[in-house]
């Protein structure tokens, strides 16, 4: 083996290996082809056919004017932000319990929590659209004005998210030095002012981190969201999904594009706001 | 750690919205639906009814999993999931192993390129690549126009590779982030002892690294193995009529079948595959000496 490497190549340096770099190379167009086709035909003139016809910007104004295409991303976006938005709430304070406290049945609890995460989605999905419809909660909320009938999906999204918000939190908990919290009680501070001026302030890179999860999750989700939707309720996945059934058109395209353009800002931010967090352990 | 009763006031405060959504809206669902799983349609005056039940009934929705037809569904699932696993795998590993020895300024940027399209939608993600693949695409277009002059013509899309090539193109991230952090935290000590005391490469990889990141590449084959098998975006997009997995059955269960009990059933039988699995990992996890995954 050591025979057929290039000089200069040292028998450690494996990055430098050139059918590892080969590899990774055609793996990244792989993976970015079909994304970059996608985005390409967004500007495609032609409305069908996968032909290229020309350069334009039509399909932008379009999408934006086709109402359906509209209204489904409107509500998939409303959609992440009320998630986020709670979800980013109690799993944040069910971190905080968690590394807290001693209890009863704590390692059930735990499990419990990461059941989420671990169980295939379409028996969640399912679970969930039995659950809703057995309630009348899918009755219920479907007949309210929006935002309200979006409530069936925000809940399930709810239940998805805070455990990743949890486990993304506590894991930044674990560097708290506790005697922080303590000096801050000898000092005067209660309960309540030591929480928010001591513990919020650290766990913030981790919330903010959680909550941008959060974010991507409910954003990306297709599964779950197709299961407990209720029948007039559209977000964008499943538009897409009903689109891709009828036949696309590359207004399509041109929605993906700004759905992976979010997708994209909000990973790198959340990435951004982590780093300087490792280097400081 | 502080006893719960210590501060029982703080303890409810910032448990109690979690647990009632847990509760709630997680572990009340899932019972109900292995209640369901238990039960039938009821029977009204002779009728069947279409959105009543009758509870607990019996185990005839899981006897009804043991048809050769569902079986071989389950089979099917399994082995695919197991094909994608092994593929992500294989080309994963060298992946990470490359990474974890670039120049240091060039791996959080390699990172982020191979984990961005695993951010970006699921279903976008599929649309993209049934269009390259098909017909017309960039791809199937290709082939198409490579076959034309022999008069042969081939369709990708609705064939086995098809649906086992997106699993892997979907899943990849899943299997190489685990193996990154493990092989990122591997002593390269061990490598270059092993090689200074006269192993070869082959020996070193089989002998020490293989060995020291088994735990990751155990989380990765979990990560990758459970989802491809709940799957059903992608055998209904990139499948043909014939390449049903379990998760397409569920799904029609629930949907144009309309047989809620044996849906349910289905679905705690690929729970019940789940937790296998897990418990498997579980094992492997604990009975092995390598670098930790997490």
């Amino acid at each position: 083996m050591a025979t057929q490497m290039k000089p200069g190549v040292g028998p450690l340096e494996y990055g430098r290996r050139r059918w590892l770099q080969a590899l990774f190379a055609v793996t990244l167009i792989v993976l970015y082809v079909p994304i970059f086709v996608l985005i390409a035909f967004s500007f495609n003139q032609q409305n069908r056919g996968g032909v290229w016809k020309g350069f334009t910007l039509e399909n932008y104004p379009k999408a934006w004017q086709n109402q359906s295409i509209y209204d489904a991303m409107v509500n998939s976006l409303t959609i992440a932000l009320v998630t986020t938005l709670i979800a980013t709430v109690i799993g944040t304070m069910v971190a905080v319990m968690m590394w807290r406290f001693r209890f009863p049945l704590k390692p059930a609890y735990e499990a419990a929590m990461g059941l989420p995460i671990v169980i295939p989605e379409i028996c969640m999905g399912v679970a969930l659209l039995l659950f809703f419809n057995s309630t009348g909660l899918m009755g219920f909320f479907s007949a309210m004005v929006w935002p309200f009938n979006l409530s069936t999906i925000i809940i399930a999204h709810i239940a998805f998210c805070f455990p990743f918000v949890a486990i993304v939190v506590r894991s930044r908990l674990v560097g708290f030095n506790k005697q922080l919290e303590e000096a801050s009680r000898d000092l005067g501070a209660n309960e309540w002012q030591t929480f928010w001026q001591v513990l919020v302030p650290y766990m913030k890179p981790g919330i903010i981190a959680g909550a941008l999860l959060a974010f991507t999750l409910s954003l990306d989700d297709f599964v779950i969201t197709f299961f407990t939707a209720g029948p007039e309720t559209v977000t964008f996945p499943v538009k897409i999904y009903s689109m891709v059934k009828t036949g696309v058109k590359y207004e399509v395209n041109a929605a993906s594009t700004i759905l992976i353009l979010i997708t994209i800002l909000a990973t790198v931010l959340a990435m951004k706001l982590q780093a300087p967090e490792k280097s400081g352990h | 750690m502080e006893d719960w009763k210590r501060n029982g006031r703080a303890f409810w405060t910032l448990g109690s919205p979690a647990t009632f959504w847990l509760v709630v809206f997680f572990l009340a669902p899932l019972a109900y639906l292995l209640v369901l799983s238990f039960s039938s349609k009821a029977v009204i005056d002779g009728q069947v009814s279409v959105n009543d039940y009758a509870y607990l009934t019996g185990i005839d929705n899981y006897v009804r999993t043991l048809n050769p037809d569902i079986i071989s569904i389950f089979l099917r699932t399994l082995w695919w999931s197991a094909l994608a696993t092994i593929a992500c795998l294989l080309v994963g590993y060298p992946i990470a192993f490359a990474i974890c020895f670039m120049p240091e300024r060039w791996r959080p940027l390699a990172l982020l390129l191979i984990v961005l399209p695993f951010w970006i939608n699921l279903l976008i993600r599929t649309y993209a690549l049934k269009t390259v693949l098909g017909a017309r695409g960039l791809v199937g277009g290709s082939l198409n126009a490579i076959l034309e002059p022999f008069g042969m013509q081939a369709d990708i899309i609705g064939t086995t590779p098809a649906v086992i090539f997106g699993l892997v193109y979907v899943f990849l991230p899943f299997m190489i982030l685990p193996l990154y952090s493990t092989i990122e935290r591997l002593d390269k000590s061990y490598l270059e002892a092993s090689l200074d005391l006269g192993a070869s490469q082959f020996q070193t990889f089989y002998k020490v690294t293989l060995p020291l990141t088994m735990p990751g590449i155990v989380t990765g084959l979990i990560l990758v193995f459970i989802p491809c098998l709940g799957m059903f975006l992608i055998s209904d997009e990139l499948g043909g009529t014939t390449s049903w997995m379990i998760g397409n059955v569920i799904q029609s269960q629930f949907g144009s079948s309309n047989d809620w009990p044996f849906g349910s059933a289905l679905s705690f039988v690929l729970m019940l595959l789940t937790i296998i699995v897990l418990f498997i990992q579980w094992y492997v996890q604990n009975h092995s000496k390598g670098v930790g995954a997490q």
